[in-house]
This record gives C-alpha cells, sequence and structure tokens, in this order.
C-alpha cells in the first residue's frame, strides 16, 4: 500500500473525532468569544437579528459589578486555600503509603479515594446535613475537641471554609495516586548514596524527594489549579452562592446570568474572563515552579 | 513506636474518609425524623426502606436512573469508537503537521468547558435537541484526553505487527479492529471508567440542557429533589445511596485499571 492511500486512511480514522470536537468544542468556544461582545440577552433567544454588538461593554460592565468582583474574590479564596491544602494533604498521604513500615497499603489506597469517584452532587447534599448546626456530625467531632458548635453553611464567615474542607475531603485521594507514582519513580540508589554521605531525614526529603517530585508537583498543581476554578456544584448544591453571596463562584454567577436571567452575552464575557484567569495561573505555575524545583 | 503512629494517622484518616458514606448509608435506613438527632446515629434506631420505596414510586426515581444509565453507556460507547480511531491515527500514521495537530489540541484542553456551554445551548436549541437525549450525547462524541490517552498506550505497540498485517493483506481497518483494539484492552477499560463516571457524575451541562423532571439524569433529579426537601435528611441520603452505589460498583470492580489510567494520564501530561 503507498504513502497517499495510508494518509488517506488516517484521515479517515481521525475525521469522526476531529469534526466532534470542531464541531461541539471548538466552534462554540469562537462563537462565545463573538458572543461576549453582543448585547445577546432573552428577547434576543428566539429572534437572533436582534443581537446587535456593543465592543466591549460587557467587560466593562464587568469592571463595575459588585457581585462580579465577589464571585471573583470567592473563587481566589476557594482556589487559594483549598489547591495547596488539598495538594499538600495528597503529597502527605502519598509519603504515608510509601513508606516500608505499612501493610495493607491498597485498602488504604482504596479507602482515600472512594471520596474522589463518587458522585459530587450526591456528595454535596450528604456534607449538607454534616454540616448541620445541631444535628451535624461535623460539630458533633468537633466537640470532642472542645470546640462550639458551628453554624458552617449558614455564617457568611464559616460557609466557604466549610466548602473547602469538603473539598479536601472529596479530591485529596486523587493526587495522591499521582503522587504515589512519582514516588515510586524515584531511584533507590539517591537514598542509599545520601544515607552514606550521612544526609538526615528532613534532607532527604529536601533535597531528593521534591526536585525529583518537581515535574509530578507541575502537573498536579496545574491540573488542580484548573480543576478548582470551574468550582459550581459544591456552592449551587450546599448554599446557593450564599449567605450573602459568600460562596458565589464564577461559575455560579455565569450560570445565573446566562442561563437563569438568559444575559447571554454578558454570561460569555464572564466565562472568557474564567479562561483568561486560568490561562495566566497556568503560564504562572510554569514559570514560578521551574524557578522553585529548578 | 514509629510505625504505631503511621498506623494511627492511616486509620484515623481512613474513618474520616469513610464516616460520611456510612451516616449516609445509615440515615437512609431510618424513618423521618429519626436522622435528625443529637448525637448523630451510625445505624438506624428502627430499620425501614421506606425512603427507597418512596423515591421509586411516588417520586419515581427509576426513571431519572435509567436515563443515567442510558446516557453514560451511550456516551461511552460511541466516544470509546471515536476516541480510539482518533488516538490510533496520531500514534501510527505519518502525515503532515501530525505534532503540530496533537499539540494543538492537547494545549486547547485547559479551555473551561463552560465557555462553550451558552453558544451550544443555542445551538442544540436551534436544531430542537435541547431536553433529549441528544443533548448529553453530542457534546460527549469524542474528546481530546481520550484521544491523548489511547494514543500514549498504542504507540507502545511494534509496528511491526502492523506491517506483517499489511503485507498479508489486511484492510486498514480491519488492523484497527482485528490488531489494535484487542491489544488496546487494557487503555480501553480504562478510558472506559472514565468516560462511565464523568458522565454518570456530571452535573452542570444536564443541569443546562435537560428541562423536564422525565430527562433528569439522577444528580440533577437529586440537586432539583434538595430544593423540595431541605428538612428530609432520611430521604435525601436514600437518593444519595441510589446516586453513588452505581459508580462505587464500576469503581470497585475495576480499580486497577482507573488507577493506571490516572497515573498514565499523569505522565506527560
Amino acid at each position: 500500500m503507498n504513502n497517499k492511500n495510508l494518509k488517506y486512511s488516517a484521515m479517515l480514522f481521525l475525521s469522526p473525532a476531529l469534526l466532534a470536537i470542531f464541531a461541539f468544542f471548538f466552534l462554540p468556544v469562537l462563537a462565545a468569544f463573538v458572543m461576549s461582545f453582543t448585547d445577546f440577552d432573552i428577547y434576543s433567544l428566539n429572534h437572533l437579528w436582534r443581537v446587535r454588538f456593543i465592543g466591549f461593554e460587557n467587560y466593562k460592565k464587568l469592571l463595575d459589578d459588585p457581585v462580579f468582583w465577589k464571585s471573583l474574590f470567592n473563587t481566589f479564596y476557594y482556589v487559594i486555600i483549598a489547591g495547596p491544602l488539598s495538594v499538600i494533604v495528597s503529597l502527605c498521604a502519598a509519603l504515608m503509603l510509601n513508606s516500608k513500615l505499612i501493610k495493607f497499603k491498597a485498602i488504604f489506597r482504596l479507602t482515600y479515594f472512594m471520596p474522589v469517584v463518587t458522585t459530587l452532587v450526591a456528595v454535596a447534599i450528604v456534607w449538607r446535613f454534616i454540616y448541620h448546626p445541631r444535628f451535624g456530625l461535623f460539630n458533633y467531632l468537633l466537640g470532642f475537641l472542645g470546640i462550639d458548635p458551628v453554624d458552617w453553611l449558614g455564617d457568611p464567615d464559616y460557609a466557604m471554609p466549610a466548602i473547602i474542607i469538603m473539598t479536601v475531603w472529596k479530591n485529596f485521594g486523587y493526587n495522591m495516586i499521582i503522587f504515589i507514582a512519582g514516588l515510586q519513580n524515584i531511584p533507590e540508589y539517591l537514598y542509599e548514596a545520601a544515607i552514606l554521605d550521612g544526609a538526615n531525614k528532613f534532607q532527604l526529603f529536601r533535597n531528593i524527594t521534591l526536585p525529583m517530585l518537581a515535574p509530578t508537583m507541575l502537573f498536579v498543581g496545574i491540573v488542580t489549579m484548573i480543576g478548582f476554578f470551574q468550582i459550581f456544584t459544591e456552592p449551587y448544591v450546599m448554599t446557593q452562592g450564599g449567605p450573602l453571596d459568600s460562596t458565589l463562584s464564577i461559575v455560579l454567577y455565569m450560570y445565573r446570568e446566562g442561563f437563569r436571567w438568559w444575559n447571554m452575552g454578558y454570561s460569555a464575557s464572564i466565562a472568557f474572563v474564567l479562561f483568561i484567569i486560568i490561562f495566566l495561573g497556568t503560564i504562572i505555575q510554569f514559570k514560578f515552579q521551574k524557578r522553585i524545583f529548578g | 513506636m514509629k510505625k504505631i503512629i503511621l498506623y494511627l494517622i492511616l486509620i484515623v484518616t481512613g474513618l474520616m474518609t469513610i464516616a460520611p458514606f456510612l451516616w449516609m448509608i445509615s440515615a437512609s435506613f431510618m424513618y423521618d425524623g429519626h436522622a435528625s438527632v443529637y448525637p448523630p446515629r451510625f445505624l438506624p434506631d428502627i430499620f425501614t426502606t421506606i425512603q427507597y420505596e418512596r423515591l421509586f414510586s411516588r417520586i419515581d426515581l427509576t426513571k431519572n436512573f435509567f436515563n443515567s444509565l442510558f446516557l453514560s453507556v451511550t456516551v461511552t460507547v460511541i466516544s470509546l469508537f471515536l476516541n480510539s480511531m482518533a488516538g490510533y491515527a496520531f500514534a501510527k500514521y505519518r502525515f503532515g503537521g501530525k505534532e503540530k495537530l496533537f499539540k494543538f489540541l492537547l494545549s486547547s484542553m485547559i479551555i473551561p468547558a463552560q465557555v462553550t456551554m451558552l453558544p451550544l445551548f443555542l445551538m442544540l436549541k436551534n436544531l430542537g435537541l435541547i431536553n433529549t437525549y441528544f443533548a448529553i450525547i453530542i457534546p460527549g462524541l469524542a474528546n481530546i484526553f481520550g484521544i491523548f490517552l489511547i494514543k500514549q498506550y498504542v504507540m507502545s505497540i511494534p509496528d511491526s505487527l502492523i506491517e506483517a498485517a499489511r503485507i498479508e493483506g489486511a484492510s486498514e481497518f480491519q488492523i484497527y479492529s482485528k490488531i489494535i483494539l484487542p491489544l488496546a484492552t487494557p487503555i480501553l477499560i480504562t478510558l472506559a471508567i472514565f468516560t462511565f463516571l464523568g458522565t454518570w457524575n456530571d452535573f452542570l451541562w444536564p443541569l443546562i440542557s435537560l428541562s423536564d423532571n422525565s430527562m433528569y439524569t439522577l444528580p440533577v433529579a437529586l440537586a432539583n429533589l434538595m430544593g423540595e426537601h431541605t428538612k428530609d435528611p432520611e430521604l435525601m441520603m436514600a437518593g444519595s445511596v441510589i446516586t453513588i452505589i452505581p459508580v462505587m460498583v464500576v469503581f470497585v470492580a475495576l480499580q486497577k485499571y482507573y488507577i493506571k489510567g490516572i497515573m498514565l494520564g499523569s505522565v506527560k501530561g
């Protein structure tokens, strides 16, 4: 068979998937970009001819929208606390499960991983009751530590921390698995050589484990950040963005503006701001982590 | 000593991980009001299946269960087919611009799906497909991560097998279906679990694109039910159990493949 026929076959194999991705992913991305410069609203839904281009009006309006700034603040609060926290918990769990002293690793691993695969909506509903101020499991357990009951989801100061705690519980197993894989790839002789040179536990961790985990760390950091910026289900199910908008996230605000009030042009501009934030966040992590881990 | 402390931390972490599930299961077998007590009960005082009966008879969650099952299976089968063909082409064929195209696809994975949802909604609305099964199936036809996963795996299959089959006169599609697919079974299972769980657990897009109770997937039906039953933990826990059990079964049965997939996905990500 000649080269031309092979190229033809390659195209046949590729085209169904690529056409689907083009039509239902890339085309919508471009359309959303265009939409964000229009006044697309509920009146345009059935009368596309009513849509007008309004330049940067939507983006200008965003700058003056206190609710948008609030959602931006909330989302950053969530990502900056929950992101590193869940990565640290994952790393600790991975280090413990990588220890030679431990048996039954598979069972622990399976248990820790369980929340990752479970349906977020169901889990958020369960936690909504776990955070119940009077009957909730969470306050009950805190009682043993001598901590007074907290109205976790009803208090604007505690609602976001409550969501962060649940997020860490739900997600740490995922990165833990990736860290375990990373740890197992570090050659044993590096440690043996360093121990011969008289390195202590901390030095081993700082000078061998961390640098060798750098690529894993970068991957985990970026994937976690991208995922966490898209937080929606937790506040939607647990708090509806409240109390006092204290858990209103960017995507929840986008959803409300776009699919509750049908301000689709405005909503598209919110979606694009989210995209730009994620894009910049990814670039920053690339630069920043290179500097730290070399 | 050190060993004991380590085990203690691991066991306490494990208990904290499963405590919410234990409470959920326990509360789901209680009568109304019996889960709203202090201290929380980890076993029902009086065992009953009344919450499940209510969910399946009066609230008719059966329909939603089958929506979820049907959509998850359909999306999995179709996307597995499209992704594996594309992944194979990227792994084993040479054509101009291949590397560039693949890099472009990979880097576009940082675009959040939410960006596409407004135009996608309008597009499907104009086609009359909103609130139909197609609204879920169409955006799930193929995905870049799936193509990436398959390509990584298929690259490790030796070219000589393909060359030999060509010399013996096998058609290109036969090579794909008779040689590549059987050899790639482990990664196909992995991707199947990912897609099944992803579709089953998905919330935002079904919430947007399905508008009738009878069309809802389980998560959407459950979130909707929560609105009317904020004070009924027993009923809501039964609903959560029904939603979670299928994914747990799939995961526990096939966890080996799932965990391998995560590791493979993180290599050279």
